[in-house]
């Protein structure tokens, strides 16, 4: 059994985002692993890109300073290989712009972030029309698959009959980032993807707080925070002592 | 699966959020139709006359041709639209197809500000609400523009983010279109970014390869033996080669910003730099990128605020694969040259980023034969680059 298929076996999971680099690397590894080992059923690992064009400022602003810091493709898959070093046994997935993988090479992308313990890859820029060359690099590695309430029945149906690992379901018509309060129609939203598969769907953009989270759990296989966990945690003087307790408080809402 | 090619042999393409794909898809069908709706095509026609002041002239430069003392020069004068540029013509294009698509607002990127004045304008012609998305840096270069805009009732949101230039404008429009897609359309100002974006543009731009041709012939009474355009994302060029990438003995030339010179790595020569110029994907197309090793788009540097981008279109990535298309690039010390000489020997005040195609003239014609003929698109009018030429030129001013 996989271990995405694994971390779904409770139901509603808590998945994080936080990119790697940032503060530094260093700090980065051990936020990751913190939230990791108190109460994230799987990880968004971040790749850092020059020009982050789904993303709001919080997260451009944080890949910015990581790239400022030197992170890049290869110190990011050494970092997941690091995690795993560190007993991290839970799900990781890669999220990152197409262009640096093309600039490593998706071959050895995909060859290196599979020996480095690597579970699948989230590319937002890459949607179903340009997705054939990547999959079929991935092999058995899942390209997991976005949907957006713009998407029509149409693509729906084509989107998600197709997917591997569970469906990434964006909740809001816009970028990264938290909102005061949880999109309309969320929950109709949901159940017209589940018409058409069986995979986990799991939610993000604009969720922020516990109380969101456990709402969009009621509806959903899987609650993503992304912009909350970078600001929360980048924020503080003590980056890793946040991310436990970050990871506490949504884990303890969905549990 | 497109209605239309959505490559250029292996460039192109769509690479956006999934959010984004329904409106590239609606895009594409209404700008099907509306190709095909005569009414539409003399709507468009109507405003190509009426409001821009087209057909453009076509200039014979005489004291040019006669100091470089080799081919005959003629300028395509571009910089005597409307606005002041080519760009007009794209931008009342999408506007009309914006307004058939029950859009109200519009959003739109710009570097050297033309793309955003005459967003402006066709957004004030037509009704819409405007937001045009503009770097730091070419605010501060371009600044007669910006005032522009705001003149014209859109506004102008500075954009501080990366390198504070046209990149980061681009991306700050797609994050608004993101948001607001429902009622929006981005008004993309050169032919990249997604398709249909390049196929859209190069159309609406063909109006000046199509003028061109005809008034060669008409004219002058022969065809080209070479057309010189610069290229930014390559929008001016792309329409004028249009005219001409039929016959086959007509040269074609794009001119890429050199900046500072190619050894210094500071310039936008996508082509003309292979060791930073490299096919990858930014903003929805794959085509070449100016690119550090790890795939992180690189600061380019242009005296031209129009031509000071990473990624070149889609269409002329294969135009030069092929070898349909021959460029080259002209640095900021050519381009200032060639613009004072165009102003000393013919009158006209040419953009800095058109500077650079009259900076490829100036090596090539005294190479040719008398005989022999180059056209030159001028893409656009100096007056917004005013400051920039006075601080570049200094005391020798």
């Amino acid at each position: 059994m996989s271990r995405i298929t694994e971390a779904f076996k409770n139901k509603p999971i808590f998945m994080p985002y936080f990119p790697l680099g940032y503060p530094d690397l260093d700090t980065s590894i051990d936020v990751i692993e913190a939230l990791a080992k108190n109460g994230a059923d799987l990880i968004e690992v971040g790749l850092s890109f020059s020009d982050p064009l789904a993303d709001g400022p919080v997260i451009q602003h944080a890949t910015q300073i990581a790239l400022e810091k030197g992170i890049a493709v290869k110190k990011s898959i050494e970092a997941i290989g690091e995690l795993r070093n560190r007993g991290v046994t839970i799900p990781l997935i890669l999220m990152g712009y197409y262009n640096p993988m093309l600039a490593y090479g998706l071959e050895k992308f995909v060859r290196d972030a599979k020996e480095a313990g690597a579970d699948g890859f989230i590319i937002p820029d890459l949607p179903m029309e340009e997705s054939e060359e990547f999959i079929k690099v991935a092999g058995d590695l899942p390209l997991i698959p976005m949907l957006a309430p713009t998407s029509s029945p149409e693509r729906m149906e084509m989107i998600a009959r197709n997917a591997q690992g569970f469906i990434y379901l964006v909740s809001v018509t816009g970028i990264t980032g938290e909102r005061k309060s949880l999109a309309e129609g969320l929950g109709d939203l949901i159940a017209q993807v589940r018409e058409h598969t069986s995979a986990p769907v799991c939610v993000g953009f604009g969720i922020g707080t516990p109380e969101q989270a456990k709402e969009v759990g009621e509806m959903a296989d899987g609650v993503i925070v992304g912009t909350a966990c970078v600001r929360t945690i980048g924020g503080s003087e003590s980056p890793v002592e946040t991310a436990r307790e970050f990871a506490k408080s949504f884990a303890k809402v969905l549990r | 699966m497109t209605l239309l090619p959505h490559k250029f042999g292996p460039y192109g393409g769509q690479f956006v959020p999934e959010t984004l794909m329904p409106a590239l898809i609606e895009l594409e069908e209404a700008f099907v139709a509306a190709r095909a709706d005569v009414q539409f095509q003399k709507e468009f026609n109507k405003l190509m006359a009426s409001f821009v002041g087209r057909p453009t002239p076509l200039t014979y430069a005489k004291r040019l041709s006669e100091k470089l003392g080799g081919a005959q020069i003629y300028l395509k004068r571009e910089d005597l639209a409307h606005t002041g540029a080519h760009k007009i013509n794209n931008a009342l294009g999408q506007a009309l197809l914006a307004k058939r698509m029950g859009k109200r607002r519009m959003v739109a990127e710009t570097g050297a500000g033309q793309h955003g004045v005459a967003s402006a304008t066709a957004a004030a012609l037509l009704g819409f609400e405007c937001v045009v998305y503009m770097g730091e840096v070419d605010i501060a270069r371009q600044e007669p523009n910006v005032f522009r805009m705001k003149l014209l009732g859109s506004e102008v949101r500075p954009v501080s983010s990366g390198t504070k230039t046209l990149k980061d404008a681009i991306n700050e429009a797609i994050r608004d279109w993101v948001t607001n897609v429902r009622d929006t359309h981005y008004l993309l100002g050169s032919a990249l970014g997604p398709h249909p974006y390049p196929t859209i543009v190069r159309e609406f731009q063909s109006v000046i390869g199509t003028e061109a041709r005809e008034q060669m012939m008409m004219e002058v009474g022969c065809l080209p033996d070479t057309v010189i355009a610069c290229v930014g994302g390559g929008s001016n060029a792309i329409g004028v080669f249009s005219g001409f990438v039929n016959d086959e003995q007509v040269e074609l030339i794009g001119v890429e910003a050199g900046g500072s010179g190619i050894e210094t790595g500071k310039h936008a020569a996508r082509f003309g730099d292979p060791s930073k110029g490299r096919v990858g994907v930014i903003h929805g197309t794959r085509t070449y990128v100016l690119q550090d090793e790890d795939g992180q788009i690189a600061e380019t540097h242009s005296v031209s605020a129009g031509l000071d981008y990473a990624a070149v279109g889609p269409e002329h990535a294969l135009m030069r694969d092929t070898e349909r298309a021959f460029y080259t690039s002209a640095t900021d010390t050519e381009a200032l040259d060639a613009f004072q000489t165009l102003c000393h020997t013919e009158g006209i005040i040419p953009a800095l980023e058109s500077s650079h195609a009259v900076a490829e003239v100036i090596k090539r014609a005294p190479r040719m034969r008398k005989d022999q003929v180059i056209l030159v698109n001028l893409s656009g009018r100096g007056d917004k680059d005013l400051n920039t030429v006075i601080k570049e030129l200094g005391t020798e001013f």
